[in-house]
């Protein structure tokens, strides 16, 4: 069939990543691990609060682009297992427990079961039905937590320890925190890339592009759809327990619709599927939100339209821009 | 007689009062190329759809190598050998050719989904899906992306799809349609080096080529079965010369 193709005398070789996909990760964390440098070199100390909780926040970006960007289903309700990543902490926290090594599975597994159960619900839906109903579950997840008068109710839950490794204080350092937030982000997603080149990662995208052709191909789609879910709202649980030991405080504020929509945009402003875009994008959103905020009160007046702008101009954001930028200078 | 590849019994399918399907018998034997034709609206992709699953009938049965499967998922078929290609050509755009058919291999290894092993450097994926790129002629063309081939091309690697399930029978959804002369000709050549390695059913509206490789033809009209039997005897019914081949001369 190929006879008649220019492309048939090009030796067969398999085709590399462009060079940016391949570096920006790279430039990222690094730049990532030197910015306490800078603090030591006199940058405020608040920068490295910021930024701490901008990678918190990007591990759920993350968790998000993997069944947003990768699995092409838009889920609405993701605020949720930050939610219970960080109820599960400060609950554990309140009773006394705070070994690390009790709140991770816990939280974890929390997670998991939450994912399985509504994700086989959700994934019975499709297209705007599947917003709809994720939406609905978050929105569940927010009244249950707001209903806990317990652990706070609508005030929130304040936390009066942090979690604890083998007894060990571990969170109580900025500069440490700052760097087991930047490992955990980079373990996550050096898991995810693993993860979306394996076989199931391949069923995953592919399934995005022609469900029907996967189906008849031997697979299970909503099976494999369900596993990315599963994996990713796990994921995003583990940027609950963090963002809990960050803030000293738990609220229903976290897993409510506009936060599960924020998490959607940074995805959006990053770059759909292009997993570190989703990192740039949450980094992006949340020193925005921080500088603009300390300019003036009315803050959302200008972040509102900026982000318009953004999506307008750029599409495939920030990993599309780096990208397109890079196209010009080399063209 | 060897248990037929596939069995149809007295399949029915209706939308609304439409009759798409009226009550078919089939029988189709292990290696043999059974060519299904009719005229435009007979039904055939909707039978086609209900064979692969992805339609369920109202009544009646489907024997795949004697078992019934009539209420198995479209999934389960293809894990049990039975392989399609789309009227409309199907595959998935921004993967490689390679890619594509390994998706195939994929699916009918020991761990269709690792998940952490590189799947696209994984040559135990690799080595069966070349083998397969190489069948349909399409091994230059391994690394282009499935949206960028011709559609003689996209025709080719439905079928090296198709070949990696390990088919015992693949349902052909007019291969031919919308396909150049020059590639036509590939395509039917290439059928042809296929045929007796497992049963296919070939809808087809191209003539020639129904008559160059079935061997034995079942006309459809109106969800039902007109005629069907050697080629020649087909051809000669006069039933079907009127219902059908007439309006083509």
């Amino acid at each position: 069939m190929a006879s008649t193709s220019s492309a048939s005398t090009a030796p067969v070789a398999r085709p590399v990543a462009p060079m940016v996909r391949r570096l920006a990760p790279l430039v990222i964390f690094t730049l990532l691990a030197l910015l306490p440098l800078a603090s030591a070199l006199g940058l405020p100390g608040h920068w490295l609060t910021l930024v701490t909780r901008a990678m918190i926040v990007a591990i759920a970006a993350l968790s998000l682009d993997l069944v947003l960007g990768i699995g092409g289903l838009i889920s609405f309700g993701h605020a949720a297992y930050i939610g219970i990543g960080a109820y599960g902490t400060g609950i554990l926290i309140t009773e006394g427990r705070t070994e690390l090594l009790v709140a991770l599975p816990v939280v974890l597994l929390a997670c998991a079961v939450f994912a399985t159960i509504t994700g086989y619900v959700s994934l019975r839906t499709r297209g705007v039905a599947f917003i709809m109903i994720t939406l609905a579950f978050g929105q569940m997840a927010f009244y249950f937590a707001q209903a806990l008068s317990a652990y706070g109710g609508d005030d929130g839950l304040t936390l009066y320890e942090k979690s604890t490794l083998l007894g060990r204080e571990i969170f109580g350092n900025r500069t440490g925190f700052y760097y087991i937030a930047l490992g955990t982000l980079a373990v996550c997603y050096w898991l995810v890339r693993r993860l979306v080149a394996s076989r199931f990662g391949r069923v995953l995208r592919a399934a995005r592009e022609n469900a029907v052709r996967v189906t008849v191909t031997g697979y299970d789609v909503n099976h494999v759809r369900l596993g990315a879910y599963v994996i990713s709202g796990m994921m995003a649980g583990l940027s609950g327990l963090l963002l809990a030991n960050q803030t000293d405080f738990v609220s229903p504020a976290y897993m409510s619709w506009p936060r599960s929509g924020e998490l959607i945009f940074m995805v959006v402003l990053g770059g759909v599927g292009s997993l570190y875009g989703s990192i740039l994008g949450a980094l992006a959103f949340l020193v925005t939100e921080d500088v603009l905020s300390s300019l003036t009160q009315n803050w959302k007046v200008i972040f509102g339209p900026l982000i318009v702008l953004f999506v307008l101009f750029t599409h495939g954001g920030i990993a599309g821009l780096v990208t397109k930028l890079r196209g010009r200078r080399d063209g | 007689m060897a248990e037929p590849a596939l069995a149809l019994k007295g399949l029915a399918k209706s939308f609304g009062a439409l009759k798409v399907t009226n009550g078919v018998d089939l029988a189709i034997a292990p290696g043999e190329l059974h060519a299904l034709i009719g005229p435009n609206g007979a039904g055939k992709t909707t039978l086609v759809h209900q064979i692969s699953g992805t339609l369920r009938p109202d009544s009646g049965a489907i024997l795949f190598g004697g078992q019934d499967i009539t209420r198995l998922p479209p999934q389960a078929r293809a894990r049990a050998g039975l392989a399609r290609t789309f009227q409309i050509t199907s595959t998935i755009a921004s993967l490689s050719a390679l890619e594509n058919v390994a998706l195939g291999v994929q699916a009918h290894s020991a761990h269709p989904l690792s998940l952490f092993r590189d799947a696209a450097s994984d040559e135990a994926l690799n080595a069966p899906a070349w083998e397969a790129l190489e069948a349909v002629g399409l091994a230059e063309r391994a690394h282009a992306p499935a949206g960028s081939l011709s559609h003689g091309e996209k025709r080719a690697l439905e079928i090296a799809m198709a070949l990696t399930l390990q088919p015992k029978l693949i349902l052909l959804d007019e291969p031919l349609a919308g396909v150049g002369h020059e590639e036509g000709e590939r395509l039917i050549a290439l059928l042809n080096s296929l045929k007796g390695r497992f049963a296919m059913l070939l809808v087809e509206h191209d003539m020639s080529a129904v008559f160059a490789l079935a061997d034995r033809v079942t006309v459809l009209v109106y969800g039902g079965v007109i005629a069907s039997g050697e080629p020649a005897a087909v051809r000669a019914d006069p039933a079907v010369r009127q219902a059908y081949l007439g309006e083509e001369g």
